[in-house]
């Protein structure tokens, strides 16, 4: 018998052993057999080898082989560190048009829209994190790697000011390429408005951690990325103003290795903490706790 | 004029810059240096003086003039210790309930190593908290380019002012039309659809006044002289808790 590889690596689910239904295998159902295999391993972007879908899963996206992070989608940065069952969204209707009838803009929207479920690049809502009630905000690489355009400033002004009102901490994942150029003038507004909620919400005296993951760059790291009273940022993240080819083009010199990563960041001094993402979680229960209870238990 | 034609008139030589808007309008300058952690910016100019009488506190992005000006004021383009150097004067200005007033003319901040360094994005983030929640007037004149968070870190104010010629935008033509057109022959598109002229800005509510510019002449700065006394002395009779309040909604409505 010849020896079939894929049988032997890949996991087949149940009924490809028992056969199909009536147990007549068509041509139809053994090409959709051969794409099983893609879902159930995936190749690594970064070292090109095959790794069990099950398995990058449960490291939370970061490749066992060769230790590269994934980026996270909104939804799953928050399911990974929430307590389960805890999060309740809010501002889920909020849905931005197009300010400036920028050409082509709608129908990128309407387009991410239908291939993400999402309405924008930002995911808000209240959750336990290590069992302390907060506030957060979740970015999405998907959506135009997370720019921030007005629905994305209001829905994470909102979050603030949700926050503030019900004296919640407030937990935020950053991930963003910076402000949206579609909106053009709107979308740097944003950057004033988020601050200002920011401010009010830190004037009231509670907690801002944000978490800053790869990228955060742009106008979102010249604003509310930075105003936090802990930063965090995970392991290897690139964050910065202005962009690494940006700054290339402009010096014209080429930069060293490292520049900009989180651990040049923590370096140079603007960040508390590098975390891992397997950590992540206990790490933010932790300052959540001892920033809300007088004594631990 | 075209948006692209406002853009390339933004930029033009002979343009005034911020050092000649600060002598035509404020009598008794007195600048005053560095923040007092890393050095002194010298793309950021700032002090205190007296318009008609009233002290104020100035802070100018300043381009420079003639060829070896504009190297030693790094062409307008702020390093971390501008914004920083920004802050800790407006904070002094709010300990001595003093109006702050900013001219702000800058193709962007410095974007380079040793900028990331020392914190370009952190600086500027904290320019824009702080001033948004200044407890004391504060007037940005967008005089000649409003380029993106380098001209927002000083525009975080009660009112911004704008000359019809500048603009103010979250990114250059040449950068959009290189980024989303792949491009750069667009400039002249890209002008148009950002919504960066005087005009505009007034129209979406991120400028309050457009100021006819009157080619710069003697009348023009006395006049803008005179508005900017009314405004303060108008700003100054309100608390400070609620001056601080109008700002976080003028902010808010976008």
């Amino acid at each position: 018998m010849k020896f079939d590889f894929r049988k032997f690596f890949f996991k087949k689910p149940k009924n490809e052993l028992e056969g199909s239904e009536n147990g007549v295998r068509t041509p139809e159902s053994q090409f959709q057999d051969a794409s099983i295999p893609e879902k159930l391993a995936e190749k690594c972007e970064k070292c090109g080898q095959i790794v069990l879908s099950d398995e990058f899963a449960a490291n939370f996206g970061v490749c066992p082989k060769c230790g590269h992070y994934r980026k996270l989608d909104a939804r799953a940065r928050i399911s990974m560190c929430a307590d389960a069952d805890t999060f309740e969204e809010l501002f889920a209707e909020e849905e931005g048009g197009n300010p400036l009838n920028f050409p082509g803009y709608d129908e990128k929207l309407q387009s991410l829209r239908e291939k993400t479920g999402e309405k924008e690049g930002v995911v808000c809502g209240i959750a336990k994190i290590g069992g302390v009630r907060c506030a957060l905000f979740s970015m999405d690489y998907r959506f135009m790697m997370g720019s921030m355009g007005h629905t994305v400033g209001e829905k994470i002004a909102k979050t603030f000011e949700y926050a503030t009102e019900h004296a919640l901490p407030v937990v935020g994942f950053v991930l963003s390429g910076g402000a949206r150029m579609h909106e053009g003038i709107i979308s740097l507004m944003q950057m004033a408005k988020t601050s200002a909620a920011v401010a009010k919400h830190g004037e009231a005296g509670l907690l801002y951690i944000s978490v800053l993951t790869d990228p955060t760059t742009g106008g979102v790291s010249a604003s509310f990325a930075f105003e936090a009273d802990i930063i965090m940022a995970e392991k290897g993240a690139l964050i910065g103003f202005a962009g690494p080819r940006v700054i290339e083009q402009t010096i014209r010199q080429t930069l060293p290795e490292g520049f900009q990563r989180a651990e040049f960041i923590q370096e140079k001094g603007f960040a508390d903490l590098i975390v891992e993402r397997k950590e992540m979680k206990d790490k933010l229960a932790l300052l959540l706790k001892m920033h809300c209870a007088e004594v631990l238990a | 004029m075209n948006a692209y034609e406002i853009v390339l008139k933004s930029r033009e030589k002979g343009r005034p810059t911020a050092l000649k808007y600060i002598g035509s309008i404020v009598e008794n300058f007195i600048e005053l240096h560095g923040d007092r952690r890393f050095a002194d910016d010298k793309a950021i100019v700032a002090g205190i003086g007296t318009i008609s009488g009233m002290p104020v506190t100035v802070i100018g992005i300043e381009k420079g003039s003639d060829t070896h000006d504009k190297i030693a004021h790094n062409f307008g383009c702020a390093h971390p210790e501008g914004y920083r150097k920004a802050v800790r004067l407006m904070k002094e200005a709010e300990k001595f309930h003093r109006p702050v007033l900013c001219f702000v003319d800058t193709s962007g901040a410095y974007c380079g190593i040793g900028a990331e360094e020392r914190g370009q994005s952190e600086a500027i983030a904290m320019s824009i908290l702080d001033m948004i929640r200044l407890k004391t007037p504060t007037l940005t004149v967008i005089i000649g380019e409003g380029g993106s968070g380098g001209a927002l870190g000083l525009s975080a104010a009660d009112e911004v002012w704008i000359t019809e010629t500048s603009t103010y935008s979250v990114i250059s033509p040449e950068g959009c039309a290189s980024i989303l057109w792949k491009d750069s022959s667009k400039v002249a598109e890209a002008s148009e659809c950002l919504k960066l002229t005087a005009n505009d800005l007034l129209s979406l509510g991120a400028a309050e006044r457009v100021l006819a510019e009157d080619g710069f002449s003697d009348s023009f700065f006395a006049g803008l002289k005179g508005e900017i006394y009314e405004f303060f002395k108008e700003k100054m009779k309100i608390p400070p808790e609620q001056l601080a309040e109008e700002r976080y909604r003028r902010f808010r409505k976008f």
